[in-house]
């Protein structure tokens, strides 16, 4: 099991496990972090489940292709951390990944 | 007989988003969610995708975990079909004879799907596409089935045609009207799509009637009007819904096209909310006709509004419609309701399977259709929202993005 420390929107932190396989977006949800939507269940149709990766770990993860950037781009809140929790493995190479739940709108 | 502050019937993605709202937004009362199905509440696209399609496990397609109802302090009260309700008594009673009672109910029972009326609707071998009951029995039959017949050119008949025609089934797919995806989409994105399920070996059927379905105990093929008889070891029906609001109705609610509610999602009778597929509501992107809009943005919008209602806040439904259908390596994605256009422009060669259609009305943009264009989609929206009066040859201009056109 990998960990996976996620920060909701009013600061708490939360250490979870993510299985290997599954998305980050999967294991927020699953945990009952309600605030983070996945409205189109993952499939890079929204952009619901923004998340803030911590800067230390933005390049464990291959880039982002051209469609979740656009998606991201109707964020307020993007940033360069940015991504769409649902795009993000999880596997043992992301162990300790920190994310931040990000703003809505 | 058991009371629960709320009860809401229908453990779909419109039950599910109201009583996650009600309690993200502080509502500390009882809530009670009744579902006709065994399963815990799960997403509904995957069915005509990738639960279809092997992809995703059931698993994976649960709204939330388990544990999360319990943690909320939502009754789940599965396998539960409600068929009527008391509105003056303030309770439902269930096929069981079981009664509920509510201090206040909300409506998300969605439809069941359509069944073509004619004789061998019933044999085995003819299916439909709603619940994961469907999908399942259709999985099961897979092996032995060559050749499939699907009813209906809409997204339902379209995304079963894709996952078919990937397992390398042999696909007839039958349309009444002059093109698929009619009722929904202009004639640029309905002939794309016709094309692209050709090219994948699907044979589409324009204009074409259903007589019945033939077999003995199991399904044979599919007599068309004009004789013909199509061999069919399955046949897939996906001609729309029947809202499930017959006891409401019953109960005295308005409605005739699903039940009417309001601005609030309120129905005509007290204390009682109807939100989701069912729910007809004047919609400002349907320029304030009444309509019912099929998707799960909408169950969701719905939800969240009538879970804020029932907090106290003053709000009325005026979210963006918006919905997606993958089918093959194309990813469509809308924005606003196309329905009363006058006029299309087309941004983008569809040859090169990346392409956008965009609607207006009297001059402004009212709905946005994107293929594989998600830049498109997403600057569309603000076009959308704002009701944005742009030049058609401006936006038909695809060097210049849709974020930096003058208005």
């Amino acid at each position: 099991m990998t960990k996976i420390i996620v920060t909701t929107r009013k600061g708490e932190e939360h250490v979870l496990e993510g299985s290997e396989g599954t998305s980050v977006m999967q294991t927020i949800r699953d945990a009952g972090i309600d605030e983070l939507l996945a409205l189109c269940g993952g499939c890079l149709s929204c952009a619901t489940c923004h998340v803030h990766v911590d800067p230390s770990d933005i390049d464990r993860f291959p880039a982002a292709t051209e469609d979740e950037n656009d998606l991201l781009e109707s964020s307020d809140h993007r940033t360069e951390f940015s991504r769409l929790s649902c795009q993000l493995i999880v596997n043992a190479a992301i162990d300790g990944l920190r994310v931040t739940i990000a703003d809505d709108g | 007989m058991t009371h629960y502050d709320v009860v809401i019937v229908g453990a779909g993605h419109g039950g599910a988003q109201a009583a996650i709202a009600l309690r993200q937004n502080k509502f500390e009362g009882s809530i009670a969610m009744i579902g006709d199905e065994p399963e815990l509440p799960y997403e509904r696209p995957p069915l005509s995708k990738e639960y279809f399609s092997g992809e995703k496990a059931f698993e994976r397609i649960l709204i939330r975990p388990a544990a999360f109802w319990e943690e909320r302090k939502v009754e789940m009260l599965l396998n539960r079909r409600v068929v009527s309700v008391d509105g003056d008594g303030h309770s439902v009673r269930i096929e069981s004879g079981e009664t509920v009672a509510y201090g206040q109910l909300i409506w998300a029972t969605g439809g069941s799907p359509r069944r073509i009326g004619c004789a061998g609707n019933d044999l085995h071998g003819v299916h439909t596409v709603r619940t994961r009951a469907d999908v399942d029995r259709m999985l099961s039959e897979l092996d032995a089935v060559e050749r499939v017949v699907i009813i209906g050119g809409g997204y339902i008949g379209l995304e079963a045609a894709a996952v078919l025609a990937k397992f390398g089934k042999k696909v007839v797919l039958i349309e009444a009207l002059d093109r698929v995806l009619a009722r929904v989409a202009g004639e640029d994105l309905s002939r794309f799509y016709e094309a692209e399920h050709r090219a994948h070996g699907v044979d589409v059927r324009l204009d074409a009637a259903v007589e019945c379905i033939e077999g003995t105990d199991k399904v044979a093929g599919v007599r068309m009007k004009d004789g013909q008889v199509i061999p069919a070891h399955m046949v897939i029906v996906g001609i729309g819904i029947v809202p499930a609001v017959e006891p409401l109705i019953a109960a005295g609610a308005e409605g005739g096209n699903g039940v009417t509610v309001d601005h609030q999602c309120r129905t005509s009778l007290p204390d009682i909310f109807a939100i989701g597929d069912c729910a007809l509501h004047a919609n400002a992107f349907a320029g304030g006709l009444p309509v019912r809009l099929e998707s799960v943005q909408n169950a969701h919008d719905q939800a969240t509004l009538v879970a804020k209602t029932i907090m106290g806040h003053e709000l009325a439904y005026d979210a963006v419609p918006w919905f997606w259908s993958d089918q093959y390596d194309l990813k469509l994605q809308t924005v606003g309701m196309s329905n009363g256009y006058d006029k299309t422009v087309l941004r983008g060669d569809p040859a090169s399977r990346s392409f956008s259609v965009i609607y207006l009305k009297d001059g402004r943009v009212i709905a946005l259709d994107c293929v594989n264009a998600t830049k498109d989609y997403v600057q569309g929206r603000k076009l959308v929202v704002e009701r944005l009066a742009i030049d058609s040859d401006r936006l038909a201009d695809s060097a210049t993005a849709l974020k930096d056109m003058p208005f």
